[in-house]
């Protein structure tokens, strides 16, 4: 075991302070810190010159370089020469080295003095900002699908084939499972009601009315908003991180048409589809609970179910699953674009992606719902 | 050698990223048929002279002239055209990953051309064998080396026959001989095919051996310090920061006591 690191002072001139340092001087040992030395320093006001004697040093690294780093700044700042003289060879080298390109003053560090309200005040304006930028995605976008019924928009058929893919057929077991669940869960909840009141049988209506108008919309909405938002946030991001976007601009081929068109389409189509699988589903989870639980025959709930559940109905859940298909990708798309250049901000524009498209499934169901309470359908 | 004709001339500009000017007064000419050299320290700005030059970012003043056109003066469209007669190599290749290299090169075919399938195979097949990568045909960008995609970039830079070819920092992350290479690559291309190419490096022994033009940015001085052959910059410059960055770092008293 070597000695841990020490450090002796003593005043041989009354100009002079000498600095014997010993034993182990390395990172993560108990050094003995710069302040000692500062210090005494203050307290000496006659004192010039700063020595070292470094002959019972045993062995030192990063540890005792940070050490004279500090004291050369405060020597600097002081106006007291620091002598190498007594340091270890590599040591002078390095201190000499660190020494070498002046510490950059003008770099762009101001903003940390920013007060509270100018925070406030920024924050605000790229408020506003992002929503002009909203605005102006949403109208590329609206574009590019104009663009599209021309027939003139540039994009890989086979992109919109895997998109689909990955959008439709392998969400199909998540949605069974979340949407089967969820029927369950709302049969649940409405037999113990309804059985105080000896009326088992709505169950059907319940479950039936609420999974097709609204709930299967809804759920398979946020998955997809998690699913596949974020995926076609991250995909894009990386995009743009790796320039495989600016290498699109500058074939002047456009990223709206390229990219975000066919994602947009995909979800577009798929949607609805998965939402008229998830009713299915939701269903035959309230019919479970029904069958095993209420001693309600399979028939009999099947006939509530179609009698209970309108057209409108169908209408509806249809409606907002496209409008939800089209929100979730126009998240993940908008985010992957204004994704910055680094490792982090791809996963930052994932997340935002899959919260702007949650957020956007939220407020359009309450738009929608007001609009059909206005038009009582 | 018959007077050369100005390809691409620059004229006052200013580049900034909002209030942070990065350089100002930038004004030089490339010829046609030149391999123009953007050299010069890290963070000095060279990638986003690149990026004004081939459209994607506006300067935040002066002016861009391909030929007689103003590029940022015209609008959407016309920029449109006059890109497309580009190519740009970027630094990583920027290959488009879902596709495999065939069909990176394929893709401004299909777009801008009515090439036949049969043709345009043959057209990706040539270009490939350009770069000495006949056979990668059918692979994804991921599955080879960084060198390779480079080179599978200009392949792609190539695919429309440009008159102009901008490449970003070609030989970064290369080993010598695969450096070497590509800059034999980028000599040849010029020499048969009269392509004019804009190389941002700060490589030397591409500077040397490839430039026959090129302009200095200075980042401390915050703006264009030489023009000109860099060899023959090197011979006569007095400017002590661009004599040290040509040399490796020598400075300008070392060649006064040299010379005299």
């Amino acid at each position: 075991m070597t000695p841990r690191g020490e450090m002796l002072m003593e005043q041989p001139a009354a100009d002079t302070l000498k600095v014997t340092l010993s034993g182990d001087w390395k990172l993560g040992g108990d050094l003995p810190g710069a302040d000692g030395v500062q210090q005494m320093l203050a307290s000496r006001a006659g004192v010039r010159n700063l020595i070292f004697d470094t002959r019972q040093l045993a062995s030192w690294d990063t540890g005792l370089l940070t050490f004279l780093m500090n004291l050369q700044t405060f020597c600097n700042r002081q106006n007291i020469r620091l002598n190498r003289e007594g340091l270890p060879e590599g040591a002078k080298k390095l201190l000499a080295l660190a020494a070498a390109v002046p510490e950059k003053k003008d770099a762009r560090q101001a903003e940390e003095g920013v007060s509270f309200l100018a925070h406030v005040g920024n924050e605000t304006v790229s408020f506003f900002q992002s929503f002009g930028d909203l605005l102006e995605f949403i109208g590329e976008a609206v574009v590019a699908v104009l663009r599209l019924f021309h027939g003139k928009a540039q994009y890989r058929r086979t992109d919109l084939g895997l998109i689909i893919q990955s959008a439709g057929v392998q969400a199909l077991p998540i949605v069974s499972l979340i949407c089967f669940l969820v029927g369950l869960i709302l049969a649940f909840i409405g037999a113990i009601q309804l059985k105080l009141f000896g009326a088992q049988i709505y169950v059907a209506d319940l479950v039936g009315i609420a999974m097709v108008r609204l709930m299967a919309a809804i759920m398979t909405g946020i998955v997809m908003a998690g699913r596949t938002g974020g995926a076609f946030a991250a995909q894009l991001g990386t995009m743009q991180v790796n320039q495989e976007i600016d290498a699109l601009k500058t074939l002047g081929i456009s990223p709206m048409e390229f990219l975000v068109l066919p994602r947009i389409l995909a979800l577009a189509l798929m949607m609805p589809l998965l939402c008229l699988y998830a009713n299915l589903l939701g269903i035959l989870g309230g019919a479970s609970v029904a069958v095993l639980m209420l001693d309600i025959g399979f028939i009999q709930y099947y006939n509530e179910t179609v009698a209970a559940v309108g057209l409108w109905n169908l209408g509806i859940g249809l409606f907002s699953g496209l409008v939800f298909g089209v929100i979730v990708a126009l998240a993940g798309c908008m985010r992957g674009m204004q994704c910055g250049r680094s490792a982090s901000a791809v996963g930052d524009a994932a997340t935002s992606a899959v919260v702007t498209a949650i957020v956007g499934i939220i407020v359009s169901t309450a738009v929608i719902t007001v609009i059909c309470n206005f038009l009582g359908i | 050698m018959a007077e050369p004709e100005a390809h691409i001339t620059v004229s006052e500009l200013t580049m900034a990223y909002g209030d942070f000017v990065l350089m100002r007064d930038l004004t030089f000419i490339i010829n046609r048929g030149d391999i123009f050299i953007v050299m010069g320290g890290s963070g000095c700005g060279k990638s986003t002279l690149m990026s004004i030059l081939t459209g994607l970012k506006a300067p935040a003043q002066g002016k861009v002239l391909y030929g007689e056109v103003d590029f940022w003066g015209a609008d959407l469209r016309t920029r449109d055209r006059i890109i497309r007669h580009a190519g740009v190599m970027y630094q990583s290749g920027a290959l488009w990953s879902s596709m495999t290299l065939a069909e990176n090169i394929a893709l401004p075919l299909e777009t801008y051309t009515d090439l036949q399938p049969e043709q345009i195979r043959e057209v990706v097949k040539l270009k490939l064998a350009l770069v000495g990568m006949a056979g990668f045909e059918e692979f994804y960008p991921a599955e080879i080396s960084g060198g390779m995609q480079k080179r599978a970039g200009i392949a792609r830079a190539m695919a429309l026959d440009p008159e102009i070819l901008f490449f970003d920092e070609p030989s970064a992350g290369l080993d010598p001989v695969s450096a070497r290479r590509l800059d034999d690559l980028i000599l040849e291309l010029r020499d048969s095919l009269g392509t004019t190419m804009v190389v941002v490096t700060h490589e030397l022994a591409s500077i040397f051996a490839i430039g026959n033009n090129s302009v200095f940015l200075d980042v401390s001085k915050r703006t264009m310090t030489a023009t000109g052959n860099p060899n023959r910059l090197l011979a006569e410059t007095r400017d002590p920061n661009l004599y040290t960055f040509l040399t490796r770092g020598e400075t300008l008293t070392d060649r006064m006591g040299k010379d005299g």
